[in-house]
């Protein structure tokens, strides 16, 4: 029988601060690595804004994940959203000639209403989440490649505006701005998601359903609303990661974003996020992207092929969530 | 293995001695010896965290002791894990039964000593050992084919006890067996060990529940923060003798009953059937009286006080709660002033990894910061309170419930409904695996809800309350109904009844074999 009592107030507090410290200081530990052993062009403040524009895509579209993947959910479907996402803004932007503006709101809507859709799949058909979405994930797939007549759909230049800039590195004029425009609102998004979970009833409601669902449902949480808020938010912040990725590249391309899915969950568990519901933050899974992003460029800069890449950010996403099951078994 | 051995000292089966064991800067166990005989049942009492589990676990080779000695048959016995120990004959049954659920009854008795060769298992002598093993027990829905999961849990607990058996076990070490058991179980249960006993096994029986103890034991031995501070024969000592060296301080009154005086009718269902159970149920709850609902488990109590509560629907029948009439989900009966106990804690009434706050909190996150905010300091601040009126053993509200002991648990569940200030409380089991300090302040809490407690001026609640344990029930409750088959009989004024006749309406009049 453990003893409530056993741990000292001190202690209890030191470890909380760990757990949420401890792939932070992974980060640190992994950039600090790299600043000795790769070639002085990593440690350049070049370099960081870089990897920070990098992280963008990941890391808005991680944001949903990491609330789906907090109330017990999953969600494969990001990938395929993102697409479709990048293609309804290029398809409004020239075909239906509308200002940036509304083809990026419209393109986050459209990834919206696929969430929504999995959502009310989820709860109203008693599916579990990875079927449900893993179907999504051809559907939305499908849909892309129809509105696009499987082809990518072109923007003219001169449409684009604003929406080239997102991602782009900032110009000399605009230096105090630091980063560029999509990486702060990527920041902004952070807070504001971190806030919703830590500070608002949805946001205590989904903690409570991924740790218990039938402690939520007796205690009066609608659980099923929440979850359909909660995957509909998931394909808004895919849709956005969609503009993101559209500000890349310009172009509203139905193939791209295949198995992105799978990088995204990555972060989340990185940061702590369990699989099977109840925990999970953002400061973790924006950690946990940017790790991912950290060690590609600095393997990029040190000359080293992209399987070795890959090889290593296998090992990391393994070597993380053992550590966390590790860390969480002396914790009980 | 049938001869009678007298118990007597040369026939000590199993001893410890000495034994000690830190965890961190707690002391768990210290200088603690106990000995069994041999067709002795050695009862092991105290309340949770008195070290009963961690004593067991140093026996069945689970955890290592720091320091100390234990002998079986006179040898050394220094287990370095579980299944040496079951090897050498000794086997633990736990509290929370340790069964693959979706595999059959004679799989679970052979699992992981399946006679085989070259990995080839021979199911015939799987069977047959299987058969060996349950037939003792005599129990019609104990075949060798039947699935786990599609057994009660008595019938599962003795799937548990047949696995010990195929083993040719020496020491049998039940942990709380009879905490989930239906009075029936019980009786089975008891007429086993008592065969057990006769074969010479030595038994060590933990329980929270004295009466047991007493029909059953030879000996016991109560043990108080890792210490052992009493040692008897079970017929030399009081069951308030016991229940004193267990809390270390007399108890004065386990069940407290204020002046409660009935008022108006706040719960009035009639007829009320679900899609299986309640098959009929009608029942009156007025503010300020406990209303006890006895019955076997499986009868349908659960069920009753679930589609009260929107968890399960409603076939038919009308339930009025205050004004409002007709069936309703869990989010409208929390509004309407109602609030539900889970009878499982750990699988619906609480989410264990979220904080003691959290959890105390979250039917109503409502009034905790400006605009819908949830601030965590003021829910703390709330929890705060509760934290000490019930006083709740934690290191403060944002300690994980996960990290709590049972009757800990048991309390943060009750804040919930205090804190959301319910005017109904449907409790369901609410002393299910809490130790008697703890059960002593639920009842405590019962009665102060149920008489209005005058310190704070509120109005008297009303409380349904399931129980299986017929003690607490005529100790808390002022009216009682007993459920059968689905069917809630009508309610008796609690002087005009006693545990017999209670038992012989909930078994439906006719003692089954």
């Amino acid at each position: 029988m453990s003893d409530e009592l056993r741990t000292p107030k001190r202690r209890l507090n030191w470890r909380s601060w760990l757990n949420t410290l401890g792939p932070v200081l992974a980060l640190i530990a992994v950039y600090g690595i790299f600043v000795m052993i790769a070639p002085p062009s990593f440690a350049t403040t070049r370099n960081m804004e870089m990897i920070a524009r990098q992280t963008t895509i990941v890391g808005v579209a991680a944001l949903g994940m990491t609330i789906v993947i907090i109330s017990g959910g999953i969600d494969l479907s990001v990938g395929s959203i993102v697409a479709l996402s990048t293609v309804v803004i290029a398809w409004l932007l020239q075909n239906a000639g509308v200002n940036p503006l509304i083809a990026a709101v419209g393109g986050v809507a459209a990834a919206a209403f696929f969430g929504l859709i999995s959502g009310m799949l989820i709860t109203r058909l008693r599916v579990v989440p990875f079927i449900v979405t893993l179907g999504m994930m051809l559907v939305v797939r499908g849909a892309a490649k129809g509105i696009g007549r499987e082809q990518k759909i072109d923007v003219d230049p001169e449409r684009l505006k604003w929406l080239e800039e997102l991602l782009a590195t900032v110009p000399k004029e605009r230096s105090w701005m630091l980063l560029p425009p999509g990486v702060w609102m990527l920041i902004i998004l952070a807070i504001a998601t971190a806030a919703l979970l830590r500070y608002t009833r949805l946001g205590r409601h989904t903690f409570a359903i991924g740790s218990n669902e039938e402690t939520a449902r007796l205690c009066g949480v609608a659980v099923d609303r929440v979850k359909v808020l909660v995957f509909t938010m998931c394909g808004a912040f895919a849709g956005l990661a969609g503009v993101m990725q559209f500000s890349r590249l310009t172009v509203g391309d139905p193939t791209v974003a295949v198995g992105l899915e799978l990088n995204v969950i990555a972060a989340v568990v990185i940061g702590g996020g369990s699989l099977s519901g109840g925990e999970g933050s953002i400061l973790g899974t924006l950690v946990g992207a940017l790790l991912m992003t950290t060690i590609a460029s600095g393997c990029t800069q040190m000359g080293l092929p992209n399987w070795v890449q890959e090889i290593i950010t296998g090992a990391i996403i393994v070597v993380a969530v053992a550590v966390d099951r590790l860390r969480h078994r002396r914790s009980l | 293995m049938a001869e009678r051995v007298e118990p007597d000292q040369s026939a000590i089966r199993l001893q410890m001695q000495g034994v000690c064991k830190r965890f961190g800067a707690t002391i768990a166990l210290e200088d603690v010896s106990i000995k069994v005989a041999s067709g002795q049942v050695l009862a092991l009492v105290g309340e949770n965290g008195a070290g009963k589990s961690t004593l067991m676990k140093v026996c069945s080779g689970a955890i290592k002791a720091d320091t100390g000695q234990m002998h079986l048959d006179s040898k050394p016995y220094q287990p370095i894990n579980p299944l040496e120990a079951r090897r050498a004959g000794v086997a633990m049954i736990y509290q929370e039964l340790s069964l693959t659920p979706h595999l059959s009854v004679q799989e679970n008795i052979m699992l992981g000593m399946e006679p085989a060769t070259l990995g080839v298992v021979h199911w015939k002598k799987v069977r047959q050992q299987a058969i060996e093993a349950i037939k003792e027990f005599d129990n019609p829905e104990l075949t060798p084919d039947a699935r786990v999961s599609n057994l009660s849990v008595g019938s599962q607990q003795l799937v548990e006890i047949a696995r010990a058996l195929a083993i040719g076990c020496r020491v049998l070490v039940l942990d709380e067996p009879t905490s989930s058991l239906t009075q029936q179980d019980v009786e089975r249960l008891f007429e086993i060990i008592g065969r057990l006993k006769q074969q010479g096994k030595a038994i060590v029986y933990i329980s929270h529940f004295i009466e047991e103890v007493k029909r059953i034991a030879d000996k016991v031995t109560v043990l108080r923060d890792g210490k052992v501070v009493g040692e008897s024969d079970v017929d030399a000592i009081s069951i308030d003798e016991i229940v004193a060296l267990m809390v270390g301080r007399q108890v004065e009154e386990l069940y407290p009953r204020s002046e409660r005086e009935a008022g108006e009718v706040i719960l009035e269902i009639d007829d009320l059937a679900g899609p299986q159970k309640p098959v009929s149920a009608s029942l009156k709850l007025r503010r300020g009286e406990v209303l006890g609902i006895a019955g076997l488990v499986g009868a349908g109590r659960t069920e009753l006080l679930r589609s009260l509560f929107g968890l399960e629907p409603v076939k038919r029948g009308r339930i009025r709660l205050g004004v409002y009439t007709g069936p309703a989900s869990p989010v409208r009966r929390w509004m309407q002033g109602a609030g539900l106990l889970s009878e499982d804690r750990k699988e619906e009434g609480l989410a264990l990894s979220l904080s003691v706050a959290d959890n105390v909190t979250l039917s109503k996150l409502q009034g905790f910061g400006p605009f819908g905010l949830v601030l965590p300091g003021k829910q703390d601040k709330a929890t705060q309170r509760w934290l000490e009126r019930l006083d709740i053993r934690c290191l403060g509200p944002r300690q994980s419930v996960s990290s709590l002991s049972g009757g800990n648990q048991q309390k943060v569940a009750l804040a919930r409904l205090l804190q959301h200030d319910v005017d109904v409380l449907l409790l369901d089991e609410p002393t299910r695996g809490i130790d008697v300090a703890a059960k002593a302040l639920v009842y405590k809490l019962i009665n102060a809800l149920a008489s209005g407690s005058p310190d704070e001026g509120h109005q008297p609640k009303a409380v349904l309350m399931v129980s299986s344990y017929l003690p607490e029930l005529m100790g808390v409750c002022d009216r009682v109904a007993v459920m059968c088959r689905g069917r809630l009989g009508p309610t008796h004024p609690i002087d005009e009844v006693n545990e017999h006749n209670l038992m012989l309406e909930a078994t439906g009049q006719e003692i089954n074999a």
